[in-house]
């Protein structure tokens, strides 16, 4: 079964932009990478159920499309505007819950931020085009 | 409310063999289907079956089989009518019903005999998915009475005191986060079963406190929450033998049980421990109690619910308030604080050291509890601090003391955790 681990965090566009600079700043010296994030996702790739994550831009810079009277209305900025914005996720493929609840939880997360554990829904239709 | 020698009471014996059965074939459906609403359904068509069926042709020799059988070609052709509801179930099991048919199952005789076979396993994967940590608490204990215990969602709702289209509304939703999130119909694996068993055990004590919270008669099915809770906590510890904690959880809860007619008073009044008349405690079930501690003690696992169930034994061999081994009692909270501190055990280890060594002595253990100011709206904190001033000779200060016992009693904010970790108000 594959999972979603959403990661949100509270910190605000400039927090964000800070520690991305100041993570950036600490790689730029080695030439291998380390820090805890590389080792989870060491871990999730040597126990083979590594199935994709991405980090994203802080949601201050997304760009929002709505459909209204058939037309998409684009909006600056997110969906829904709250204090915590999403800020990457991994894709797992695990057997269930409770493995990807043991993955969440091995996460290197730091204050004020949140995993959302969310199963993906599989035998869908439009999924069929991925295996043809 | 008199219980029978396994605690049944306000069902029959009948009653509780066919919810008994019903709880085992869909037990059985659910780890096959990895879906309740699919099982539930499967077991109900299967007994709408049997009603008639039986009454023509007698009752079959293995009546859980023939249920069981039943409903998992009831299942099958669900599937096979393509209901949307069960396109999440595996479809490599379904595949090999399909591929072979039941009836070929049945002509091998493998399938559907190994089916009757794993009901054990099938009743302990469903009480863990039931009490799985991803559910809300409320949830946990509505499954379990559900689907464990057999109880009908209207004597739910009326238990708990909710609309009972809000409740089935609850089990809608949970019964489809469970299919949906992957929480599976198994016994976890061993890193993992100490932290769920915790959570079992939990709502166990969850459904009986909840009884025995319930005041007089209007609250009726309230109290046979208890007799549900000690046939669980009796599975519990069939299930699993070996763990003390899962014994002491039964200890608990047959000592509990064994005071429930001298709690209240004819007018409906809660009684103090110190108040209440012994000769109205049920020795059978203290008896039984204490039985299924001292075996459990012999295994040296301490826990929680040992020690809470080692205290009320010295309280129900007991001859009087007075005369209960009181420093043992002292020693007991103190041990139950090391492993699972909070200021609510402190509380009533103050009143075990007072009435061992004196108010002052408790008085000691009791004045960081209320300097903190964390259980300030808890009134058995002001009733033990009343009674351990009035013991050190404080008289009007043990009024002061009083008086916010009785502003406090009855706050419904204190009342949810009273309920969590449910301790004597002496």
């Amino acid at each position: 079964m594959k999972y979603a681990l959403l990661i949100y965090s509270q910190s605000t566009a400039e927090e964000y932009a800070d520690i991305l600079a100041a993570t950036r700043q600490a790689a730029a010296g080695g030439t291998t990478a380390t820090g805890p994030w590389t080792d989870y996702t060491r871990a999730a790739l040597d126990a083979g159920v590594f199935a994709g994550a991405e980090q994203l831009t802080h949601d201050e810079t997304a760009t929002s499309l709505r459909v209204q009277n058939g037309d998409r209305v684009m909006t600056d900025g997110p969906f829904m505007e709250t204090k915590e914005h999403l800020l990457g996720f991994y894709l797992l493929n695990v057997d269930d819950l409770d493995a990807a609840l043991d993955w969440a939880r091995r996460m290197p997360m730091h204050p004020g931020q949140t995993v959302e554990v969310r199963a993906a829904l599989s035998g869908l239709p439009w999924q069929r085009v991925l295996t043809e | 409310m008199a219980a029978g020698p396994d605690g049944v009471a306000g069902a029959t014996r009948l009653e509780r063999a066919f919810r008994e059965e019903w709880g085992e074939v869909v037990a059985t459906l659910a780890r096959r289907l990895g879906d309740l609403q699919a099982a539930e359904d499967a077991a109900a068509e299967a007994f709408a079956v049997a009603s008639v069926a039986w009454a023509r042709d007698g009752v079959p020799p293995n009546p859980g089989g023939w249920l069981t059988v039943t409903a998992w070609r009831k299942a099958v052709d669900a599937y096979r009518a393509g209901g949307a509801r069960t396109a999440s179930v595996d479809p490599q099991l379904l595949g090999e019903v399909t591929a072979a048919g039941p009836a070929a199952a049945a002509a091998a005789g493998l399938g559907e005999q190994e089916m009757t076979q794993t009901l054990g396993d099938d009743r302990l994967g469903l009480i863990f998915a039931c009490c799985h940590p991803a559910l809300a608490e409320e949830v946990r204990v509505a499954l379990t009475l559900r689907f464990v215990a057999g109880l009908s969602t209207r004597e739910i709702a009326a238990a708990f005191v909710v609309p009972e289209a809000t409740l089935a509304q609850r089990l809608v939703r949970a019964k489809r986060k469970i299919r949906e999130s992957g929480i599976r119909f198994t016994v976890p694996s061993q890193e993992r079963l100490a932290e769920r068993l915790r959570s079992v055990r939990a709502v166990v004590y969850l459904v009986f406190n909840e009884g025995f919270a319930a005041g007089g008669g209007a609250e009726l099915i309230r109290r046979d929450l208890c007799d549900e809770a000690l046939w669980l906590g009796r599975l519990l510890r069939r299930l699993f033998p070996d763990d003390g904690e899962s014994a002491g959880l039964l200890a608990l809860m047959l000592l509990h049980q064994s005071r429930a007619a001298a709690r209240v008073s004819d007018d409906g009044r809660p009684v103090p421990l110190a108040e209440q008349d012994r000769a109205l405690w049920d020795a059978a079930l203290v008896a039984a109690g204490v039985a299924v501690l001292d075996k459990a003690l012999l295994r040296h696992s301490p826990g929680p619910y040992q020690l809470q169930a080692a205290i009320a034994a010295l309280h129900g061999t007991a001859a009087s308030f007075e005369s209960t081994d009181w420093p043992q009692i002292a020693l007991l909270y103190g041990a139950l604080a090391r492993l699972d501190p909070s200021p609510i055990v402190e509380v009533n280890r103050a009143v075990a050291v007072g009435m061992a060594d004196g108010g002052l002595a408790g008085l000691a253990v009791l004045a960081p509890v209320v300097a903190s100011g964390a259980l300030d709206q808890y009134g058995p904190l002001h009733a033990a601090h009343g009674f351990l001033l009035e013991k050190a000779g404080y008289a009007e200060r043990a009024r002061g003391a009083w008086a916010r016992a009785a502003e406090t009693a009855g706050n419904s904010a204190v009342r949810d955790e009273l309920l969590r970790r449910h301790v004597d108000p002496i």
